[in-house]
């Protein structure tokens, strides 16, 4: 067996051990009874959220020099002055004792690898000489940066002036980027984060997999919270009995893997029936009679065989949606990589919704603007090369490619990654692929707050200030309501961490760019400000600064033009079948369960966001790992108890690293499993959530590859249990 | 003189989604030792696949008018403050738990510190004109504190064709709770 160059590091060395120790002094709670809590020396500072990536405006409460609590802006279009349960708890994660507190470089001795504590200035030297040694010998063409999170920006703006031009980012192909490209096919432009829709205003909503409530974006479940209590007839389509479900007037236990089957016969049944907005169709599609004869053969008798719901049911949704046609709204979704026909699925989501005419339209889809700050220009070096997907219609380079031609070298080496605040080892599916890759690694960054599975195999790992201990750039969001927003620090950097920014700014110094940041970071963001006519000081006292709504709906007779090569809404898609793809999208079956399997299911749950979360000692206590859902007659035929623990097997024969807790419930279909994303971690050092609840990525080996974008579909594996370690 | 205050909580169950923000906003402000908590979620799902029904409920104290944790408490330390809640003065509980018994709610703990605790409805921040923290964070609007005694017609507009239903009024507590279906 040959020795494995760069082994994860699990030992942790003498001086890591007594930090943990020392780190527990930021974590005490401030003690205190309640007449203190107007204490007078009570600061407040508005900034925003990191927790997940919807960025609502906080305002962070700092007593003796503690944050000890956050509560939502009150005059942040995202927070409305209210706060999910993460954000509330964000100050869980500046006190986490685990908290990577020092820049480490991995060193072997006597054939042991571990990391030792280095000084800013030797680990930012060290990647210097790396980074031109590896471009010396292969180019900057073989650097890839992974990010994920509003920290990434100034080391985007770094390697571009380096001549580095690789980017890549989990979210796209394993997660929103089908609905991108099919929104962006149908209508020219993708839906947006958040979302161009106008939910609270809707009458009839159709959520297909879409758990908004456990998906707990703020100002989107606001929102449905909005419809609900006006009297929005909600249809939900969930192999499992999600808390939207609990709100919805139809409950739609749809077999997994056949939503696509249930669209088409939707699009059949309102084409056959005429329940179409005939003026607006007429007006801005094309394609209306292909799409026709493209799914005549999706009967609602026809469908109902594939998708387990009854053909009345689907006849009675398909009327309803015409009957509210341009406030009623079929969700788009968010993470919507599941069997790798996803963008053709995100398709018919987005035909259904032309065909009720429901843009710019109240309760449908709406377009969303720009505050609109100028941007600073920034010097940019050419790269003799840089990656293109060799999916045609990828947009932008799906990470599992990036993990593939790390292996392959083809057609050109990559040796070097650069890791922003996503663990990789969790959020891309076969795991085995992404282990190899870094084995063909000559280097390996990581920057990140905490010790995510993904920094153990780093060279060196760069520990980042929360967003609590730092400046970021302006948040110059696209919303129906524009604003910038500003991120500031609340208290001053714990440890040896430092912000983003200001990593970004001394590496450029070292790799031979010393004007590249000119400015401090104040200047820097106050000069972007004073272009429109604001500061850094008024944004510091205000939070934000936003326009009035914008113009969401479109005035009766307004003239719709889309940046489609049509300039219509193409209900059929000449560019998809120029490339050999359905124009009208058809529905494939997918893999059954073998038997004693169980199709496994993965999302969100409120208190946590991925894997981001699960150390984070305050949200833990609301949700400290997460469970199986197992259906209870599945259950008992499998001889499973409520509560107790078993590993999980999938059909490759990988195993669970960890052990999850069985949930014996009514609230899920007898043929598949649930699980909420972002527990069974193993790090050593993440001492709340190692070794808690499991991990979906442990059991994702198979991806079906999405053709058109390339996309990982990860809904098509099967589990089954062993009580066996 | 002030009009004497009326506090109670109106709930709406149709807008939960159960996803905790009050229980950790509670925390925070009320500074709640860790493995404690004095509101907390209560999901309830009736039926069998594909037949379901679900609850989500966010419960704390019910500030009872007649609340037996007052009369039970033997050094005075549960009181009425005169403004429809239920307080605890610290310094005088002893910590002997006679209140946690007598609670039909089980909405009390004790503090590590020894003393008994629960849900205030933040009186510390009605006094200054604020909500209580769980009031204000909840990102669906599901929590209202209103005061019965006010004639600001709030409590009726939430309640008005709506399902009301109170925990275990049997018990003859008279709770200040109130949900809607």
């Amino acid at each position: 067996m040959s020795l494995k160059r760069r082994k994860f590091i699990k030992v942790s060395s003498a001086f890591l051990a007594s930090s943990v120790v020392a780190g527990s002094a930021g974590w005490q709670l401030i003690p205190g009874t309640e007449a203190l809590a107007h204490h007078p020396a009570e600061k407040v500072v508005p900034t925003f959220c990191e927790l997940c990536f919807w960025r609502c405006g906080v305002d962070a409460h700092v007593r003796d020099g503690k944050v000890y609590k956050i509560t939502g802006q009150e005059n942040h279009p995202l927070s409305n002055g209210r706060l999910c349960p993460r954000g509330t708890g964000g100050h869980g994660l500046l006190y986490d004792p685990d908290r990577l507190k020092h820049p480490l470089i991995r060193e072997t001795i006597d054939g042991e690898q571990r990391f030792r504590k280095a000084s800013w200035e030797e680990a930012l030297t060290l990647i210097a000489d790396k980074y031109a040694e590896i471009t010396e010998k292969y180019g900057t063409e073989s650097t890839v940066m992974f990010s994920h999170g509003f920290g990434a920006s100034f080391f985007k703006k770094l390697f571009k002036a380096y001549g580095i031009h690789n980017f890549t980012h989990p979210s796209y192909a394993q997660c929103r980027g089908p609905r991108l490209e099919a929104f962006k096919l149908t209508y020219g432009h993708g839906v947006g984060s958040p979302e161009g829709l106008d939910v609270k205003n809707s009458k009839y909503l159709v959520l297909i997999g879409t758990h908004l409530g456990e998906n707990m974006h703020n100002t989107a479940v606001q929102d449905f919270a909005d419809a609900v209590s006006a009297g929005c007839r909600i249809t939900v389509v969930d192999p499992r009995f999600s808390v939207a479900a609990g709100k919805a007037e139809r409950w739609l236990p749809i077999k997994a893997g056949t939503d696509l089957a249930l669209l088409r016969a939707w699009i059949n049944v309102i084409l056959k029936e005429e329940l179409y907005d005939k003026k607006f169709v007429t007006e801005n599609t094309i394609g209306l009679e292909e799409l026709r004869e493209g799914v005549v053969e999706a009967t609602p008798e026809r469908t109902a065989a594939y998708t387990g719901i009854a053909a009345e049911d689907i006849v009675a949704v398909a009327r309803d949606l015409g009957r509210y046609k341009n406030n009623a709204l079929v969700h788009p979704g968010r993470h919507v990589t599941w069997y790798g026909d996803d963008t053709q699925r995100s398709r018919a989501i987005a035909i259904l919704n032309a065909l009720l005419g429901n843009y710019q339209m109240p309760g449908g889809l709406i377009t969303q603007k720009k505050y609109g700050v100028p941007g600073v220009k920034y010097p940019v070096k050419k790269a003799e090369r840089k990656l293109h997907s060799k999916f045609p219609l990828a947009h932008s380079v799906p990470s599992n490619e990036v993990v593939e031609q790390t292996i392959s070298g083809d057609p050109w080496p990559i040796k070097n990654w650069f890791v922003y605040g996503t663990n990789l080892i969790h959020s891309l599916g076969e795991q085995s692929k992404t282990l190899e890759a870094i084995q063909n690694l000559d280097f390996m960054v990581a920057v990140d707050v905490l010790p995510m599975e993904i920094t153990g195999y780093a060279d060196v790992i760069l520990p980042e200030s929360t967003y609590l201990e730092r400046y970021d750039d302006l948040d110059d969001r696209t919303y129906r309501v524009p604003y910038v927003g500003i991120r500031q620090p609340v208290v001053p950097p714990m440890y040896d961490s430092k912000p983003g920014h200001e990593i970004a700014k001394m590496l450029a110094e070292k790799m031979g760019l010393p004007n590249l940041f000119p400015d401090d970071i104040e200047t820097y963001l106050d000069k972007r400000l004073q272009k429109i006519g604001s500061s850094l000081e008024e944004l510091k006292v205000k939070g934000l600064l936003k326009k009035p709504e914008s113009e969401i709906y479109r005035r009766p007779g307004k003239h719709l033009k889309f940046k489609t090569p049509s300039g219509k809404i193409e209900l059929v898609s000449n560019k998809l079948r120029d490339l050999g793809f359905d124009a009208v999208p058809q529905f494939t079956q997918h893999p059954e369960n073998p038997p004693g399997y169980f199709r496994l299911l993965f999302g969100r749950a409120p208190m946590h966001t991925f894997g981001r979360t699960s150390n984070n000692r305050f949200l833990g206590e609301l949700m400290p790992e997460n469970e199986l859902w197992v259906n209870e007659i599945s259950g008992r035929d499998m001889k499973l108890k409520h509560g107790e623990y078993v590993y999980l097997v999938n059909q490759d024969g990988a195993k669970s690293k960890t052990p999850i807790k069985i949930r014996l419930t009514q609230r899920i279909r007898p043929d598949a499993v649930y699980m909420v994303h972002g527990f069974g971690h193993t790090h050593p050092w993440l001492k709340q959530a190692g070794g808690r609840g499991a991990s979906d990525a442990d059991l994702v080996t198979h991806q079906s590859i999405d053709p058109i974008m390339g996309g990982t579909g990860m809904n098509n594996n099967f589990v089954t249990f062993t009580r066996k370690a | 003189m002030a009009r004497e205050r009326k506090y109670a909580m109106i709930i709406d169950t149709k807008r939960c989604v159960g996803c905790s923000a009050c229980v950790y906003a509670c925390k925070s402000e009320n500074d709640v030792p860790e493995g404690y908590c004095r509101d907390w979620i209560v999901q309830r799902v009736e039926g069998t696949f594909p037949n379901l029904k679900m609850l989500n409920r966010s419960e704390r104290c019910q500030h009872c008018e007649e609340a037996p944790c007052v009369t039970n408490c033997p050094t005075g330390a549960s009181y009425y403050p005169g403004d429809g809640t239920v307080q605890i003065e610290r310094n005088l509980c002893t910590g002997c738990k006679a209140c946690i018994a007598a609670c039909p709610y089980d909405a009390r703990y004790i503090h590590p510190d020894g003393y008994a605790d629960k849900c205030s409805f933040c009186q510390h921040r009605l006094k200054d004109g604020l909500k209580p923290a769980c009031v204000t964070v909840c990102p669906t609007k599901t929590l209202h504190l209103v005061d019965l005694n006010s004639n600001d017609g709030e409590a009726e507009r939430l309640m008005e064709g709506r399902t009301v239903t109170q925990d275990k009024v049997h018990a003859g507590t008279k709770p200040k709770l109130y949900w809607l279906a």
